[in-house]
């Protein structure tokens, strides 16, 4: 399949980036978990760093993501402060949520992060009613519904994309295929050969792409993003991709065939990008080695700061049940 | 002919006033749900009747049968501004979108810490009388009302239909809105242009000494039917509509029973935890020692709602039952 979109030098550049800051969370996070310095549920992402950093280049702050539990890597690749997610993993009082969310629960509305939500299906739903706003504002905005392989069989979904394509909405149905639903496999859960297919049930476009391909992922979400800013309507997404850690972090891979979690490790798509911007030219490896270092600084500075913030006064467990009446 | 006779109006007209009076002052009210829009009759009872052909179907849009993704949508579009009431045609039906409702409109301002909230209504009718059994006619306030994070309103006038329309549309929080058929087409004295009802005030429905008897919606005027047979029997009650459910007018009950020392509830609902549970728990607690009787609740056995007639009919409270009850607990007999 040919590429409709390729991303110029400093866009590669700035996927990287962002792989390179998704990657040095996601391993800090099990680092920081594993030494006990933090208690907190844990759904690692690793090895699906490329879909949201390839992806939201072509996203503003003002459009709109809902995401869901194993979602880090979406808010971070939308721009949300390492600073502020940190505290709010750390469930202190600086943190985006004042502690009150925490990491299944991150709320970021100056970058568009509106909802994450650790109920399977659920980002689709809302996500339409963030793309019904953008469709009665005319402001242009998109609404993205990340999601996993799992939530493709649940009522949300369908009612979700019944509802985009009828109403022509600009909502982009992101589905994180990484080949299992908590233990289960794709295949033993799932009717459809592919998840793409099932947008056409939907009259939508649905296309499959190799998630761990940065070329393909930017073409294909671009391609989504301009459609939906041109009132063409929603397109689903399937995104191939991996866990490298399983569902929770924590879990035994006992369900897994370990040659299959082996293959997809040796596939890590961070040091293929990392080797193929070198050898094409578009970066060279001190600018490279530069951005990883800056991403551990920064990561630094966040740990730091989350695990010194102070937790938010009790008062907080029953501040922000209901609003003021005016 | 009584030119004297205050305007008169029914809960569906001063429904569909109180939505035409929102969307014609805030274009950020919008209104979507099941045949809501005129091409499809303008809501199954034409409580949303005229409102697509004055505000556009952009703004008053039928969707799909579809109610996870109505409250979902209702939901998104608050987020972004939108001020979005979601009809779900039956309260039977709220419950195939209740993640949306409980997971995510109840909790999405708290989750956040503050910087999202869900100003959405979303209203719906039940009630049984109508033949239409186990599956369309249930009364659940108390699921939502045992939800941090949602309001729940049920009027029993159309001038509280209207007043509490408006509140509901102005709140800054997801408010449950029930609506019960038996009484839609009732003319009662209209509302006034712009009338806002507050959510958490009751109402006196009737002013009395010896028992007050706490209900809302339609039980409101089953009590007030139930009225004349008391008084025959030398009681007086004091009827407490209490309009809002969650959170309910806990001073106006306390002052009520601190006068009258005795204390009933009637609901719909099935009895066993219902609201009538919470009312007469907290009045236990404030006024323990001091009740001259029981507390009792009055509400529909712990069972589905049957469909034949007489089943039907035998399921709900009456007057009957309402009198009776209070005519013992004041009585003694
Ligand atoms: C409605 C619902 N059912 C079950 C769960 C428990 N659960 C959490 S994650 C998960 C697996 C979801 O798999 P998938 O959609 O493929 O996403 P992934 O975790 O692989 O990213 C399950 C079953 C849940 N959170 N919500
Ligand atoms: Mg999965």
């Amino acid at each position: 399949m040919k590429n409709t979109f390729t991303p110029d030098g400093p866009t590669q550049i700035e996927i990287f980036r962002r792989m390179a800051l998704l990657k040095g969370n996601d391993e800090r996070s099990r680092k920081v978990v594993t030494a006990g310095r933090l208690v907190m549920p844990y759904y690692s992402y690793r090895g699906q760093e490329v879909i949201p950093a390839a992806s939201f280049v072509s996203l503003t702050d003002q459009d709109y993501l809902c995401t869901i539990y194993r979602g880090i890597h979406d808010m971070l690749a939308k721009g949300l402060p390492l600073k502020d997610l940190w505290a709010e993993i750390a469930g202190r009082e600086p943190g985006t949520c004042k502690g009150k969310g925490g990491p299944m629960h991150l709320t970021y509305p100056k970058r568009g992060v509106m909802v994450t939500t650790g109920v399977v299906g659920s980002s689709m739903p809302i996500a339409n009613g963030l793309a019904w706003a953008s469709q009665l504002s005319k402001d242009g905005r998109v609404a993205v519904a990340t999601f996993g392989d799992g939530a493709s069989n649940i009522g949300a979904f369908h009612e979700s994309l019944n509802l985009a394509s009828v109403w022509k909405l600009p909502t982009i149905f992101l589905c994180q295929n990484n080949g299992y639903g908590e233990h289960t496999k794709y295949e033993k859960a799932t009717s459809a050969k592919q998840v793409a297919d099932r947008a056409i049930g939907y009259n939508m476009p649905g296309v499959r792409v190799n998630g761990n391909d940065p070329f393909e992922m930017y073409s294909a979400f671009r391609e989504a993003v301009e459609r939906a800013r041109a009132g063409e309507g929603p397109t689903l997404i399937e995104a191939m991709t991996f866990r490298f850690n399983g569902h929770v972090f924590g879990d035994n891979d006992a369900y897994m065939d370990p040659a299959e979690k082996k293959a997809a490790m040796e596939a890590d798509p961070y040091p293929a990008f990392r080797k193929k911007l070198v050898e094409s030219g578009v970066a060279t490896e001190a600018q490279l080695a530069e951005i990883e270092a800056k991403v551990e600084a920064d990561l630094d500075e966040a740990v730091n700061f989350a695990l010194e913030a102070p937790f938010a006064d009790l008062k907080e467990v029953m501040t922000d049940v209901y609003g003021d009446v005016a | 002919m009584s030119e004297q006779k205050p305007a008169q109006a029914t809960i569906l007209q001063s429904l569909n006033q109180a939505f035409a009076d929102a969307m014609e002052e805030d274009e950020k009210v919008v209104m979507l749900g099941e045949d809501v829009a005129d091409p499809e009759g303008g809501g199954v009872t034409g409580a949303t009747k005229g409102l697509s052909t004055r505000f556009g179907e952009h703004r008053c849009r039928s969707t799909p049968i579809t109610e996870q993704a109505i409250v979902g949508a209702a939901i998104g579009a608050s987020l972004a501004g939108y001020k979005p009431i979601a009809e779900i045609m039956l309260m039977n039906f709220t419950t195939v979108a209740m993640d949306m409702i409980f997971n995510h409109a109840a909790k999405l301002r708290y989750m956040s810490g503050g910087q999202t909230n869900v100003p959405i209504v979303i209203r719906t009718m039940t009630g049984a009388g109508f033949g239409t059994a186990g599956q369309h006619s249930d009364f659940l306030e108390a699921w939502f009302a045992h939800a941090a994070g949602l309001k729940v309103v049920a009027p029993s006038t159309a001038e509280d239909a209207y007043g509490l329309m408006r509140a509901a549309i102005d709140d800054p929080d997801p408010v449950i809105f029930v609506e019960n058929m038996p009484i839609y087409w009732t003319p009662m004295p209209a509302p006034k242009k712009g009338h806002r009802t507050p959510i958490g005030k009751a109402r006196i429905a009737a002013p009395g000494d010896d028992i007050t008897i706490v209900t809302y919606s339609g039980m409101t005027h089953r009590t007030l039917g139930a009225l004349e047979a008391m008084k025959a029997a030398g009681v007086s009650a004091e009827v407490i509509d209490l309009r809002s459910i969650q959170p309910w007018d806990q001073e106006a009950v306390f002052n009520s029973v601190e006068k009258t020392g005795r204390c009933m509830t009637v609901h719909e609902a099935v009895k066993p935890f219902g609201v009538g549970a919470e009312i007469a728990a907290t009045v236990a607690e404030r006024f323990h020692g001091k009740l001259k009787a029981p507390i009792e609740r009055v509400a529909s056995p712990f069972a589905p709602v049957p469909f034949a007639k007489p089943l039907e009919t035998a399921f709900v409270p009456d007057s009957q039952r309402i009198a009776e009850t209070a005519i013992r607990l004041v009585k003694g007999k």
